[in-house]
């Protein structure tokens, strides 16, 4: 099964730590990610900007509009993501506590259809 | 070669994990470790070759993949330190005990069903850690969201490290209250899979064959009269599988099966270990209930049934384990034996007493003798009354063709053959 882990944190979170802070932060994610390739979890990982550098599109009667959006406003923002493979939803449980960023965000492990095999 | 990897995992991933929460001191740092193990083997088996002792190449492998990632992480982290610490001597000086495996999954087995851990969240462990089976999984057959039997599973071992359960197999003084518990987890799994609470399907076969394979497991550790019997209930209960479904899925009831479509091998098996569990002296509730299924397994027709035998198990199992349960079997039984206003005597004084009120088969039962005494329109309000508290489809179906074919009110209609009872 496949399962996404989104990194939510508090804007500012990561401007409030130290630079050695910062820096320890990012050692840890990139061995974890590391640890994640060499046990066949990882599919793909990325950290995003910060929504203020985003756009919302949307496309109504045929319109397209682009605004910067409700999403900039809320307090708790996706940070980045990571997309596991894992035997169940325990099992994306576990991986996801071990992102270290799940020490200052939390982490939502949201199961990815699989349209597949039926199940 | 990945096939032999597979079925490996398959046959011995259980194991493994047994023996390395027992060297890990911790279920999930285990499962990660079992998981290395086999990333390990699919490495370097098809290079190597598979090594001689699988079972312990895993164990030896995960542990050291565990400590050399505490290793690493505790460069960077304190806390990684201290477990590390904690954690490498006494996986040092258990370096010569891998192969000690068998009783590692007793251990598991007793663990997963430790009175300190909710029922619910035992039933889930246990499925998972003792049967392999996925969160996914076990949360379609009980029919609840997978978030909340994750919840449940992450719970319970954060229970078993907080109150610190060890990880062992009890002491003889404790094992019969302990064994009991782990009994009743296995037959709650059995009866889930056997007659589903709610839902569409009302057998999950996934689910009797996982109960009657850990109980296996467990009786294949542990020689014990009570499990014998345990799985002989299963085994007489599951042999009759295929005769219970109608062929749109409805419930054919035990009087109408086509008992040749009983499984035999599995009833022979269940005679075998019903004798052995009776030449122990201390016969148990389970080894009972087996005796019972063994009666109906034993008739070749329903009119050949023993009923007078059937209620005299009822009546041992009453004096020692009195429940209102067994008292409505019994009813059913007694109602066979004796007649259907016999029946209805015990039906009503139990839902009189309050127990049952909510229960849909008592209701059903008194419903059933009630039409063959010819009192239809009482027995067309207790139909209902089951119906209402009934909520699992294909039972349903039954109350409501039960009810279309009650005569109505003041006639009466001859060659009603007499049923009753569970399927």
């Amino acid at each position: 099964m496949k399962y996404l882990c989104l990194v939510w944190c508090k804007e500012g979170t990561f401007e409030s730590l130290s630079k050695d802070e910062q820096e320890q932060l990012d050692r840890n994610s990139l061995e974890y990610d590391q640890d994640l390739e060499r046990r066949g979890h990882m599919i793909a990982a990325e950290a995003l900007q910060p929504p203020a550098n985003s756009v919302v599109v949307r496309v109504r009667q045929a319109e397209v509009s682009v605004t910067d959006g409700p999403f900039a406003e809320s307090k708790e923002q996706i940070a980045g993501f990571i997309l596991v493979e894992a035997k169940d939803l325990n099992e994306a449980i576990r991986i996801a506590a071990g992102i270290p960023l799940a020490r200052l965000g939390s982490i939502e492990v949201r199961p990815i259809y699989d349209f597949g095999n039926g199940s | 070669m990945q096939k032999l990897i597979d079925e490996i995992y398959r046959s011995q991933s259980r194991k493994v994990l047994a023996t390395l929460i027992r060297l890990l001191g911790d279920f999930d740092r285990a499962e990660e470790a079992l998981h290395d193990a086999f990333v390990e083997a699919a490495r370097t088996w098809p290079r190597d070759g598979a090594p001689s002792n699988p079972s312990a190449w895993l164990v030896s492998t995960g542990r050291f993949r565990a400590i050399d990632h505490m290793r690493r992480r505790s460069r960077f982290d304190v806390r990684a330190k201290d477990v590390e610490d904690s954690l490498y001597p006494a996986a040092e000086a258990e370096a010569s005990t891998v192969d000690v495996i068998e009783d590692d999954m007793l251990r598991l087995i007793f663990t997963c069903c430790h009175p300190l851990i909710p029922a619910d969240a035992q039933i889930a462990l246990a499925l998972r850690e003792v049967c392999g089976l996925t969160t996914e999984e076990i949360a379609h057959a009980f029919l609840v969201p997978a978030p909340t039997v994750a919840q449940r599973i992450v719970r319970a071992k954060s229970r078993i490290r907080s109150a610190a359960i060890p990880y062992e197999v009890p002491d003889e003084s404790e094992l019969p209250d302990r064994l009991q518990r782990v009994l009743h987890v296995i037959y709650l799994v059995f009866n889930e899979g056997y007659s589903a609470s709610s839902g569409v399907e009302f057998i999950r076969a996934d689910l009797t064959a996982e109960a009657i394979r850990l109980c296996r497991t467990l009786l294949a550790l542990l020689p014990d009269a009570e499990i014998s019997g345990l799985l002989a209930l299963m085994l007489l209960q599951e042999s009759r599988r295929t005769a219970r479904r109608g062929l749109s899925g409805e419930i054919v009831l035990l009087a109408d099966q086509d008992r040749s479509l009983w499984n035999q091998s599995m009833i022979k098996e269940g005679f075998t270990l019903i004798e052995t569990a009776f030449r122990s002296k201390t016969v148990g509730y389970y080894t009972l209930q087996a005796a019972i299924a063994a009666e109906h397994a034993r008739a070749r027709t329903a009119e050949e049934t023993n009923w007078r035998r059937i209620v005299e198990c009822y009546d041992l199992v009453l004096r020692a384990w009195p429940s209102p349960i067994v008292e409505l079997n019994r009813s059913v039984a007694v109602a066979m034996s004796k007649g259907p206003a016999a029946g209805l005597e015990i039906v009503e004084a139990l839902l009189s007493r309050g127990e049952l009120r909510n229960y849909h088969l008592a209701h059903a039962a008194r419903a059933d003798f009630l039409r063959r005494l010819r009192r239809f329109a009482e027995a067309r309000l207790a139909y209902q009354a089951a119906l209402d508290l009934c909520r699992q489809e294909p039972e349903r179906a039954f109350i409501r063709k039960r009810m279309a074919e009650i005569p109505s009110d003041g006639e009466t209609s001859g060659g009603e053959s007499q049923r009753c009872g569970r399927s």
